[in-house]
């Protein structure tokens, strides 16, 4: 079957544009397949013309490193688990996370989250506090990818503001089980609480599945209610 | 207190840059991505440490070196089985949600070893413990201690009369160069990028390594390359099924005369399909069939508290319900047991360059036992730190010893496609000359390492652990180390007698 890929493309400076790829695949293949064969030689578009290799992120190829987090069709999800075969009209829209500096093409530039979270001082002081009846949700917590879907989806999320939206709650919980520090507790209410619209559109695109919406819910029992 | 270079950001580095940093020096983290992206998170079953009750290191220590085929260092190896119980119980203060069984770290059977000795979480073993140790070092990053320049690679060594003194990196999107003055700490990954499938990330290339050989560094054991039995093809790649499934009760089969002939269970009685990978996958390359996994007779309650990746993994990425039906599996390449050479400090043979984790050869021998890569990866790494701070860094004015060569795809692809099928579970004189004579029209410095290998296992001639070659299917009495290492585009290479020679069982 023909797929036609449309990727958006853009150099340092530039303007965005969009080049189009057609491509032959059962449907079995992901966007990430696709993508690393059109990356890793010269490409013909859908004008026969050869192209630039398509600058974009990828690592593992099987959802666990969170690398190839981009806009399919317009949601935010990881390019080696979107399917061909989802897209019953054959005709997919590649962009990158748009809450984020786009480097090239597909590569955004992420580290304003892992800089969120050593703002936010997400460490333990002291040794963890295990507990056998939190230990799937702080299992849960330690599964974030820091893939950045939360983020591009989340309608109270704009790069730069101190609201650091789900990738940070989600990870605050499992330090706020495992430790004593109030301070926790207070970049919690600064950087998610104050801010957080309760859209949970997190929830629904995170690609690692985890239980955004309980996660946050246990967090706020904590930091903001001192259960 | 000289300052620290840290390449790599992976579980290897991360744990170097810990320890040194908790220990007041300036360290320097260089990787393409941050540690979240590290092939470290793929790591799935679990962590070896000898916790369980009649168990100790020693029994450790002889699992890996038998496993390994009397090849590995003892002393390093003891070093490690000592260190291991520390390094778990560390872990878990540090927050990594192992499975628990009452107060205690759970343990699962694993590969070549008759005890339960392996702490694991579900089937994500490597993602927990990471997640736990970047939040550890990102306290020190916070105090100023680890800088992290991350979206940066290596691009050249720093080399004095008197050994290394650091190294150039490039911004890997701009292109952008930096010098970086300091001892330097490689902890690079595995080789993945010299062979076209493979089950772990697709950003450990080997070029950083290749730069390392190229400016002098020795590569040791290059031709013991571990071919996991079961992994399974995607479009673009392998997905292992961690060796948990057989822990949790899979077992192997092929189909004779239509019924199911559960082959590892005839072959070992004892050890059954969990003996170590190499035998595993050797009894697959020899019966020559389709190999499956069957996991139906593990319960949907162990699925869901001990093996929820693999579950995940098989639904989304096989469609398939290992639950219900069993899993075509056949062998695929999933580590590198050889590496840069180094000595029990993890110094290599460039007097300021060390290295730990999977580039570096050192505890797996000529086979790694499940369970000792992300030991050795944390216990390399610490043992690096502390050779690289007891050291400081070599003195003079170093100049970069050679420039970081861009390989053209075609040049790529056939190095990838040559070594594939050069390097198989099984090998022969007459393909491995094959692949020498490819590699020799090939340019740069990838290939110069991939040749650095296939030298190597030319000159292997004897089966041994994961090495096996069918025109001499027998051990040698002599247990030999290979060193190969680059002289301009040549490969020199020389056969050392391995230091256990004695040990031998």
């Amino acid at each position: 079957m023909e797929y036609t890929l449309d990727i958006a493309r853009q150099s340092p400076g530039g303007k965005p544009w969009r080049q189009t790829f057609l491509v032959e695949d059962s449907g079995e293949s992901s966007v990430s397949t696709i993508l690393d064969s059109i990356s890793s030689q010269v490409s013909l578009d859908a004008e026969g013309e050869p192209a630039e290799p398509v600058v974009w992120e990828c690592g593992c190829l099987q959802g666990k490193c969170g690398a190839c987090a981009m806009r399919i069709n317009g949601v935010p999800r990881l390019a080696c688990s979107a399917f061909l075969r989802e897209f019953p009209k054959r005709r997919i829209l590649v962009e990158p996370l748009g809450k984020f500096p786009v480097i090239k093409d597909l590569a955004v530039d992420r580290s304003g989250m892992f800089e969120s979270l050593k703002q936010a001082k997400l460490w333990l002081e002291g040794e963890a506090f295990n507990s056998k009846f939190r230990h799937d949700a702080c299992y849960q917590s330690a599964m974030c990818l820091m893939c950045g879907c939360c983020l591009d989806v989340c309608p109270n999320f704009m790069p730069d503001e101190e609201f650091f939206g789900a990738a940070l709650a989600v990870n605050a919980y499992r330090i706020l089980e495992q430790s004593e520090a109030k301070s926790i507790a207070l970049e919690y209410k600064k950087r998610y609480w104050h801010t957080c619209g309760k859209s949970l559109s997190c929830d629904k695109v995170c690609p690692a599945k985890l239980p955004v919406e309980e996660l946050m819910a246990r967090a706020n029992a904590i930091a903001i209610w001192g259960k | 207190m000289s300052p620290i270079v840290v390449l790599g950001a992976g579980l290897a580095g991360l744990s170097a840059a810990i320890e040194a940093a908790e220990n007041g020096y300036e360290v320097t983290v260089v990787s393409p991505k941050p540690s979240e992206r590290a092939q470290s998170v793929m790591a799935e079953g679990g962590m070896n440490a000898a916790l369980g009750e009649g168990d100790s290191p020693k029994r450790h220590f002889e699992d890996t070196i038998k496993a390994g085929r009397f090849l590995a260092d003892p002393e390093a190896v003891m070093g490690m089985a000592n260190a291991a119980p520390g390094i778990a119980r560390r872990l878990r203060s540090l927050g990594t949600m192992f499975n628990i069984r009452g107060d205690e770290m759970d343990l699962r059977a694993f590969g070549g070893q008759k005890t339960r000795r392996t702490v694991f979480a579900q089937s994500s073993t490597g993602k927990q413990i990471m997640s736990a140790v970047i939040q550890e070092a990102r306290k020190y990053e916070f105090k100023g201690l680890i800088r992290r320049l991350s979206r940066h690679a290596l691009s050249g060594l720093l080399l004095s009369g008197n050994g290394c003194t650091g190294c150039e990196v490039q911004d890997v999107y701009t292109g952008e160069s930096l010098s970086l003055a300091g001892s330097v700490i490689a902890a690079l990954g595995g080789m993945n990028g010299l062979f076209n499938r493979y089950t772990g990330s697709q950003d450990n290339t080997g070029a950083a390594t290749a730069i390392l050989f190229q400016s002098g560094a020795s590569l040791a054991n290059g031709e013991f390359i571990q071919y996991h039995p079961t992994t399974a093809a995607i479009p673009g790649k392998r997905i292992l099924i961690s060796e948990a499934a057989r822990s949790e009760g899979g077992r192997l089969f092929c189909l004779k005369n239509g019924k199911p002939f559960y082959f590892m269970e005839e072959k070992d009685p004892e050890l059954k399909n969990l003996a170590p990978r190499d035998v595993i996958t050797r009894e697959m390359a020899f019966l020559g069939e389709q190999a499956y996994l069957d996991l139906t007779p593990i319960s949907n309650d162990a699925f869901r508290t001990r093996l929820s990746g693999t579950l995940e993994d098989c639904l989304t990425y096989l469609r398939l319900d290992p639950r219900k039906k069993p899993i075509p599996v056949e062998p695929g390449i999933h580590y590198f047991m050889g590496g840069l050479l180094v000595d029990i400090r993890h110094q290599t043979n460039v007097p300021g360059l060390y290295a730990a984790g999977e580039c570096c050869y050192q505890y797996h021998g000529a086979n790694r036992l499940g369970g000792n890569s992300l030991l050795g990866a944390i216990y390399g790494g610490i043992i690096a730190a502390r050779s690289a701070m007891a050291d400081g860094c070599p003195t003079g004015r170093g100049k970069v010893a050679f420039v970081q060569e861009t390989q053209p795809t075609q040049d790529r692809l056939a190095m990838q496609n040559a070594m594939s099928s050069g390097l198989g579970p099984i090998r022969d004189k007459a393909g491995l000359e094959r692949l020498v004579n490819t590699l020799e029209r090939l340019d740069k410095s990838v290939p110069l390492l991939a040749k650095a290998i296939a030298i190597s296992a030319l000159n292997r001639k004897e089966s041994r652990g994961a090495h096996c070659r069918s025109d001499f299917p027998n051990e040698n009495s002599e247990i030999k180390n290979s060193v190969a290492s680059a002289n301009g585009r040549e490969v020199l290479f020389s056969a050392r007698e391995a230091a256990n020679y004695g040990v031998h069982a």
